[in-house]
């Protein structure tokens, strides 16, 4: 019965890790692990290095990580899945992230992200239907000074109102 | 490396300095308002105006006054440092030529203010002073000196005496005494013990932890070089959120530095001390600020919380023995090292001693951060460092302690800030977020608002928590939505009960706290959004209750 089960994932693996080979990207995933010494506790650092690389964390990704730190892909999984930071579905061409922390929150925060919603017709953590923008909340980026702050492509611009947030959009799109 | 190598680069580096300085803060807040442009601008500047042999502009920390920002400050102009507020990279020429006594209208701050006046600063000392990414700024102004100290003088038990006689308690909120921690894993039997620094600032609204990592990232390295010291560790893990990237980059360059000059590393100051510090990345999980869900995030494991006992100094990362302060507790270390304990309990109030960094944002005039001394009063910080509410309205309340704090009205102001004081209110210190709202703020609204974030912060392993903030979170949507009954209200005090007492970790038992005091304070705001009882006149109230179960 085990067996059984098994084979079919073991052929998955075996065509994954010969995908894996044509790709450059893995190569660097792999001296990435090395360098932790595929330690099974640096799976967080490992998984971070595989989003900076492919941008989002699809399965057979988070399958070639599992095999190659001996882990079960449950655990990999798990673990890809529990912290926000991991994206497991492609981003569209550009992200705004706008900050929901308290300071950002009574300062307006709310308005900025159903200004955009409405415009665009995307709730956050979607993306535009031509793949241009997604829209993001991020719990509190740390910049409660400078309320409310948005951050796009990783820039953080702060005092942000729903004009300029759509202003800033509109030269994306 | 020996501490005449250490006064050597000290010397040689002040030696260097120029006449005048333009520190240009390059912290997260001021660097999203181009401070990177504006530094390249005023060094082309120098050079063009022909200043460069008295004029040097360098990179520090954070000053601050982030809601003023990008600030410069200028020193060795006069006597009292000169600080340039909202910054733009245009006015670079006009900066510079004011330091020849040309015209300059950018706007001037005022150093004698009460943001600046009243402040203490010790954590934040460095901040806004030393470049961060220059081992040397760090060293010039004293630092390694302590751990100098500690490593060729003092013993071990020495080392944890002198934390326990200054009365530092833990500042990630709690407040447990630092120096009984430190006791009990410096007991703990094993060879292997391990040093945590908690950066994990999950807290909507609060950011000094990014700042002091940003801004002075070598003064939380040497404090948990001490730490490991005392308590016989040989390797720590700073643990770091990802929405910090600039910290992260700002601790990888420190730790390389001081692996280069022997400060981290093997064999410390030429003594058999070894300390290695790895970062660990957070991956934006709020519970990972709870000490065992953090390990378990070290561990490289989903960022469950587990039951304690046993607690991390018996039985920590991979069950050894396991030291976690948060990075303003590391921060302090080093100070109290080189004046002494007696004099940090010299500092504050009977329980509560030394200083406390605090993050003033919302709606107040004078964002940013903050640090005073244990015991001032909430009046003071508000109304007089921060100015109070902007554009004419009232201070109606301030929440302190994030999602695990509570709100404080107004007609308390005149509380004294210390950990005792603010419980008593029903809320608490927390790692120092201070939110503070205006009278246009709907309570209701806020209370949900840190509902929403527990209910989705919850990592699901205990019921309570798990179910009980989504019950919570529908039955303040309810409310919101004036369909709730008074029936629903007590409900919810009997659900924040529940769950607050049946929760496995600090993320569950404090999550209905926002609600409690916002309750205990506004009720009036929830009773007002009440619904009369469809079932009839008399059931506007909780004794109808029982009745209508039986039904």
């Amino acid at each position: 019965m085990n067996a059984a089960v098994a084979t079919p994932q073991k052929n998955k693996i075996q065509a994954l890790l010969k995908h894996a080979s044509g790709d450059k990207r893995f190569k660097i995933l792999e001296v990435h692990m090395k360098k932790h010494q595929f330690r099974q506790d640096a799976l967080i650092e490992v998984l971070h290095k595989a989003q900076e690389l492919f941008g989002f964390l699809e399965d057979d990704l988070l399958l070639f990580v599992a095999t190659k730190l001996k882990l079960p892909p449950s655990r990999v999984y798990g673990v890809a899945t529990f912290y926000h930071f991991f994206q497991l579905k492609p981003q569209g061409e550009h992200t705004c992230v706008v900050c929901l922390g308290t300071a950002c929150y009574v300062k307006g925060a709310d308005k900025i992200i159903s200004g955009i919603q409405e415009k665009y017709k995307i709730k956050s953590g979607e993306t535009t239907a031509d793949n241009k923008l997604s829209l993001l909340t991020a719990r509190c980026i740390g910049a409660c000074g400078i309320a409310p702050a948005v951050t796009y492509d990783g820039h953080v611009a702060p005092k942000q109102t729903p004009e300029l947030a759509l202003e800033k959009i509109k030269t994306w799109i | 490396m020996q501490l005449d190598d250490l006064t050597a680069i000290a010397g040689k580096h002040i030696g260097s300095r120029k006449k005048i300085t333009l520190r240009t803060c390059m912290s997260a807040g001021c660097m999203s308002s181009q401070a990177d442009m504006i530094k390249k601008n005023l060094e082309a500047e120098v050079k063009a105006q022909g200043m460069d042999a008295e004029v040097e502009v360098r990179r520090v920390g954070c000053m601050g006054f982030c809601g003023q920002g990008p600030l410069i400050g200028v020193d060795g102009l006069s006597a009292k440092e000169k600080l340039f507020e909202f910054v733009k990279p245009e006015n670079a020429a006009a900066i510079v030529g004011s330091l020849k006594g040309g015209a300059c209208d950018v706007q001037v701050g005022d150093p004698d203010h009460p943001f600046f006046a009243k402040q203490m600063r010790i954590v934040r000392a460095n901040g806004g002073i030393v470049d961060p990414e220059r081992i040397e700024d760090y060293i010039a102004i004293g630092g390694y000196k302590a751990l100098h100290h500690v490593l060729t003088e003092l013993q071990p038990s020495q080392v944890v005496e002198e934390v326990t006689k200054s009365g530092l308690r833990g500042r990630g909120g709690a407040g447990f005494p630092t120096g009984l921690k430190w006791g009990t894993v410096a007991k703990s039997p094993g060879a292997k013990k391990y040093i945590v620094c908690n950066g994990d600032e999950g807290d909507p609204g609060a950011f000094m932890d990014r700042s002091v990592l940003e801004s002075d990232p070598h003064i939380v390295l040497e404090g948990m070089a001490i730490a490991a010291f005392a308590v016989g560790a040989d390797q720590g893990y700073l643990y770091v959120r990802a929405e910090y990237p600039l910290a992260i980059s700002r601790l990888q360059t420190a730790i390389k530095q001081a692996k280069a000059l022997g400060l981290l590393g093997a064999g410390i100051f030429e003594t058999p001390f070894n300390f290695n510090v790895d970062i660990r990345i957070g991956a934006g999980a709020f519970v990972c600020g709870e000490e065992t869900a953090l390990m378990a995030s070290v561990e490289g494991k989903r960022g469950t919380p587990r039951p304690r006992p046993p607690f991390p100094a018996e039985s920590g990362l991979w069950g050894c023995p396991t030291l976690i302060n948060n990075v303003e507790s590391f921060a302090n270390i080093s100070a109290i090292i080189n004046k002494g304990g007696k004099w940090y309990a010299s500092i504050g109030t009977e329980k509560s001693k030394g200083t406390k960094v605090f993050a003033l944002t919302g709606k107040i005039k004078n964002n940013g951060l903050i640090e005073v001394p244990m015991g001032i009063p909430l009046r003071q910080i508000i109304m007089e460092m921060g100015g109070g509410a902007p554009d004419g309205r009232q201070v109606k309340s301030v929440q302190t302690g994030g999602p695990s704090g509570g709100c404080i009205p107004a007609d308390y102001l005149d509380t004294p800030v210390d950990y005792e004081s603010l419980n008593k209110l029903g809320s608490i210190m927390g790692s120092g977020g201070m939110v503070v709202m205006d009278d246009s703020t709907n309570m209701v609204e806020i209370a949900k608002f840190y509902m929403e974030f527990c209910m989705e912060e919850s990592c699901g392993k205990c019921i309570p928590c798990r179910a009980g903030t989504v019950q919570m979170f529908n039955l303040l949507e309810k409310i919101t939505q004036r369909k709730a009954t008074a029936r629903d209200l007590a409900k919810l005090e009997e659900l924040c009960d529940m769950v607050k007492n049946t929760s496995l970790c600090g993320l569950g038992q404090t999550a209905p706290n926002p609600v409690v005091s916002t309750l205990k304070y506004f009720r009036k705001e929830y009773e007002e959004l009440l619904q009369p009882d469809p079932f009839g006149p008399h059931s506007n109230g909780v004794a109808q209750q029982p009745e209508l179960a039986t039904k």
